[in-house]
């Protein structure tokens, strides 16, 4: 066990390192000038050399790789071109709301994918089951920004008109400071990402359980006089998790994705949103700083899963 | 000898089995149908701007926004009404399906071609060649896509070549990993054995031996991978990392569209709609082509798309 | 038929004649490790699949090697075919050490050695077209194109008694026995001089393996064809080969002519094989000897010190836990005839003790 969970630590320090590596080979070694990027377009030479002599980029190439290393593993990821504030700082102030949105709808998903999936399973080829087969094709095939923007218009304006201001959009509230007015504000920006994937999971989870379904074994149960309930609970549901918690796995990386396009529509201050206004800014080390993070992120994530499937598969270790 | 195949029975090979199947799905006709129409709407889109005589990139200052400089709906000079700067939405959306179709088919096209190639390269030499390329594949699976796309763009700059290589480098190693499982297996049937005592190179038996098998799979995914890749587009539009306007597509559309939302509902339903009704079609129709490729799996209603193997 | 043969001629010179050794495999061991454990950790243990068999294969015989699933019959057979390197030992096709041959060296023996294999419904590709597989070797090497090749395939299948209309299907179209027809024509499409027949009846119904093992005959008088012919199918083996080797664990236990072979069996398990053949007279049946052995055959992993078969034998002593008996002529048989056993049963003697009415 120790040794997997070694390897798998080796390999996820790898990849943060070709994450790492990629990042600065495409901002630093990539023939531009950052000197003039950030002393901005009016700057004369004398300017620029300075910037550059501050940031460091007149030294070798090497050089830079090494410090920009250091830095990284020091936890700095630099300072905004912008404002000059430091990464590290922006992004603490950001985290939370995308960590929000990202677990928020996370548990919206895995509840309402899993339990459409086993309803759609236990009641196959019944108008239900075509129901939700064909409501969740249409939701998996519409791209988050799409759905967060239809649900604005519908659970928001709409209401809005009515009289009835239920979900706001365009602000966070902690969840220290309101629990309720942090959930409020964050439903529908949960939705348009959870929906869209619950879809796909409402039919994993659904070819999953019939496939269970089918087996001997749950036949041996119901003929031992089993109920149906206890059957789909208890025995079948178990088993149909598996591709469901891969496949968790997997859609971990893609939170952060979903998580840029709600921040973008529904106005929320988070780690997305900042990305996407430091492209239009040219702001790169606020990029950077967030493009290493999330792969952080997913690794860490990946590792968690791996070592939850270790523990609940012996087979798993050995690989 | 059995002389009984000589006579009626005529045969039909596995292609043309699975073709007789899907004509015979009426979903699949459906879909198909509607992703002609759309294909009619990107090639005729410039027949479409001359017969209304707005041109795409046209705008209407003055008849194609209201007094209070907001887009007009529906009406018969612009049918599906305008956008911000007055231009008639018809013809933006038919423009931007060309973009949309483009980059989807070509983005997948090249996803399932690396993704095969590594695939079977990976799956039949084995050993370190395999577990070298499955690392790549892992690690290219677990990157995010849109930070990494952003980040990207923010360096070389929006255009529909980053969109095409942007998509196709984050989806090639699904497909990948798909073909070497399949080849993993194949390698270890007899008629592949055969290929090596008759003296085969590996090339050949990656080509002649192992692909014809594959080849059913890929088929499912490339059908499932385009609306992925088209919805990819448009988020990458939405988010001004794609094609630069004043070219239109729909997720740059959308995007113009946000601010409109509350006065001119047109502006965001007509391109949502068409996005929509594009990806569920060709969702449908690749739930089709799996089920005719694969007639064993259960079909009341459509599976999940990730039993495509 | 037609025996072409002006594409003898063509390919490489041999020098064996009839009843000359084709083939030798002289001492071949093959071991496959087996893995266990990731990275860090590998396991020590192997798969003694082949250990130390010394055979010759005669042009223009039939040997046939039998034995238990799991004896390493078809691994030989691999060996032989160099799918597998050796872990040792030395392979001699007509006169030229192959063993460590590489990829580009062995393609002129590729021509000279086939196999046809266990297997109908997994040794055809089923998404190629008949045609086209029967013609593969003639791709591969170069030999033939376009309507030349189409030619020699419709030939070949007529040969082997398919109709050739059928160039275009596919396999699935086919029966078990007509698929059996397709892998030996594919197998005879360049005239080798030794074709390995990996148990080529096993899958079939019984009804259509004499047409399958006729069609084996006439092939090997027409085209002068050497047969390797492994089978775990006593009664199959006698009707077809010239001699008998039987495999036991990775070693060959016995080999001999086929009628000295069933007539007067020395080895204990060659007697134990023998006395599992049902006969159909139900009077002569119960008058036989039945030997029924003790225990599961033991794994190839971890084999049995000296005589590999002594755990299970019932005339074992000491001596045949300590030394491995070699192939030797026990006292009184002809000089073809080799077994390898301390104590090789005698004509007369019985090897169970127990007799018809006490069969456990």
């Amino acid at each position: 066990m120790i040794r997997f969970l070694l390897r798998r630590l080796a390999w996820s320090a790898l990849v943060v390192w070709v994450v790492a590596t990629t990042v600065f080979v495409i901002y630093f070694a990539v023939p531009r000038d950052v000197a003039r990027l950030i002393a901005g377009r009016q700057a004369s030479e004398q300017t620029i050399q300075i910037v550059r002599a501050r940031l460091g980029l007149d030294k070798p190439m090497g050089v830079q790789y090494l410090s920009f290393l250091r830095r990284l593993a020091g936890g700095d990821l630099g300072e905004s071109f912008l404002t000059q504030e430091r990464v590290t700082a922006i992004v603490a102030r950001d985290f939370p709301v995308t960590a929000s949105l990202a677990l928020g709808s996370a548990v919206l998903w895995l509840v309402m994918g899993v339990g459409a999936g086993v309803i759609a399973a236990t009641r196959r080829r019944s108008a239900t089951d075509h129901a939700i087969t064909g409501i969740a094709l249409t939701f998996y095939s519409m791209p988050p920004f799409l759905l967060g923007q239809l649900l604005l218009f519908f659970l928001f304006f709409q209401l809005y008109l009515a009289g009835f201001e239920f979900f706001p959009p365009g602000s966070y509230v902690a969840f220290s400071d309101s629990p309720l007015q942090w959930a409020r504000f964050l439903i529908l920006p949960w939705l348009s990402i959870a929906l869209v994937t619950a879809a796909t999971y409402s039919r994993l989870t659904r070819s999953a359980m019939i496939d269970v379904l089918d087996e001997d074994y749950i036949r041996t149960a119901r003929s031992k006089g089993l109920t149906e309930r206890r059957i789909t609970y208890r025995h079948a549901l178990r088993s149909s998790l598996t591709p469901v918690v891969t496949q968790f796995g997997i859609d971990l990386g893609g939170l952060m994705g979903g998580a840029i396009v709600t921040e973008v529509v529904f106005g929320l201050p988070g780690l997305g949103r900042e990305a996407v206004q430091a492209v239009a800014t040219q702001d790169l080390p606020i990029i950077m700083g967030i493009a290493i993070l999330s792969a952080v992120l997913v690794v860490a994530a990946n590792l968690a899963v791996d070592l939850g499937h270790a523990l609940l598969d012996p087979r798993v270790r050995f690989e | 000898m059995n002389s009984a195949t000589n006579t009626m029975v005529r045969s039909r090979g596995p292609w043309a089995l699975a073709f007789a199947r899907l004509r015979h799905d009426r979903a699949a006709l459906a879909a198909g149908v509607t992703l002609v129409g759309v294909l009619l709407l990107a090639v005729l889109a410039p027949v479409i701007a001359r017969l209304v005589g707005h041109g795409p990139g046209d705008q209407f200052l003055d008849v194609g926004l209201s007094s209070s400089g907001i887009p007009i709906g529906p009406n018969r000079t612009f049918l599906l009404g305008t956008d911000s700067l007055g231009r008639d939405l018809l013809v933006r959306i038919a423009y931007g399906t060309r973009v949309s179709l483009l980059v989807g088919v070509l983005a997948s096209a090249l996803a399932v071609l690396v993704g095969t190639l590594v695939g079977i390269v990976a799956g039949w030499y084995g050993g370190l060649v395999d577990r070298a390329l499955s690392r790549l594949m892992d690690v290219v699976l677990s990157l995010p896509f849109l930070v990494f796309a952003l980040a990207l763009v923010a360096v070389v700059g929006p255009s529909l070549t980053i969109s095409v290589t942007v998509i196709a480098f984050f989806t090639w190693a699904s497909v990948g990993r798909v073909v070497r499982a399949q080849a993993l297996s194949i390698r270890e049937l007899e008629y592949v054995q055969a290929a090596r005592t008759l003296g085969a190179s590996h090339a050949r038996i990656m080509f002649i031996e192992i692909l014809p098998n594959v080849t059913a799979s890929v088929i499912v995914y490339t059908t499932l991978l385009i609306p992925g890749a088209i919805a990819g587009e448009a988020t990458l539009s939405f988010l001004g990392l794609s094609v630069v306007p004043p070219t239109p597509s729909w997720g740059n559309m959308l995007a113009d569209a946000m601010a409109y939302y509350r006065v001119a509902w047109w502006f965001v339903f007509f391109p949502g709609a068409a996005l929509l009704i594009t990806t569920v079609a060709f969702n449908v129709l690749g739930d089709s082509v799996r089920d005719a490729l694969d007639p064993r799996r259960e079909t009341a209603s459509r599976g999940s798309p990730e039993d495509a193997a | 038929m037609l025996a072409h043969r002006g594409e003898r001629l063509s390919s490489a010179h041999h020098s064996a004649r009839p009843g000359e050794p084709l083939v030798s495999l002289e001492r071949v061991v093959k071991e496959f490790p087996v893995k266990r454990g990731g990275l860090f950790s590998r396991s020590r243990e192997k798969v003694h699949a082949v250990s130390d068999v010394s055979l010759e294969i005669r042009r223009g015989e039939t040997l046939a090697l039998v034995g238990e699933t799991g004896c390493g019959k078809s691994t030989l057979a691999g060996c032989v075919m160099r799918l597998h390197d050796l872990t040792s030992g030395k392979i001699v096709f007509d006169g030229t050490d192959i063993t460590a041959a590489s990829h580009a060296e062995l393609q002129p023996f590729r021509r000279r050695m086939q196999m046809v294999f266990q297997n109908p419904y997994g040794s055809l590709n089923p998404r190629r077209r008949v045609g086209s597989i029967i013609g593969d070797p003639f791709d591969i090497h170069g030999l033939a194109r376009g309507a030349e090749r189409v030619t020699r395939v419709h030939k070949l299948m007529a040969l082997v008694g398919l109709n050739p209309e059928h160039y275009n299907r596919f396999p699935g179209d086919f029966s078990g026995g007509q698929r059996q027809r397709i892998g030996i024509a594919r197998a005879i499409a360049l005239h080798p001089d030794l074709i390995v027949c990996d148990e080529p009846v096993s899958a079939l119904d019984v009804s259509i393996r004499a047409q399958i093992l006729n069609l084996l005959d006439d092939l090997q008088r027409e085209l002068g064809l050497t047969y390797l012919f492994i089978s775990h199918d006593l009664s199959v083996v006698r009707h077809v080969s010239n001699r008998v080797a039987v495999m036991y664990l990775g070693r060959v236990v016995e080999v001999a002519p086929v009628d000295d072979l069933y007539e007067h069996p020395r080895h204990p398990y060659t007697r134990a094989l023998l006395s599992a053949i049902p006969v159909p007279d139900p009077d002569r049946e119960a008058a036989r000897e039945h030997v029924v052995l003790s225990g599961d055959p033991p794994s190839p992993l971890d084999p049995p010190s000296g005589c590999r078969f002594h755990p299970r034998c019932p005339r074992a002593e000491a001596v045949c836990a300590s030394e491995a008996p070699r192939l030797a002529r026990a006292p009184g048989d002809a000089a073809e005839h080799l077994t390898a056993c301390h104590f090789p049963l005698a004509d007369h003697e019985l090897l169970a003790t127990t007799t018809v009415g006490q069969r456990a």
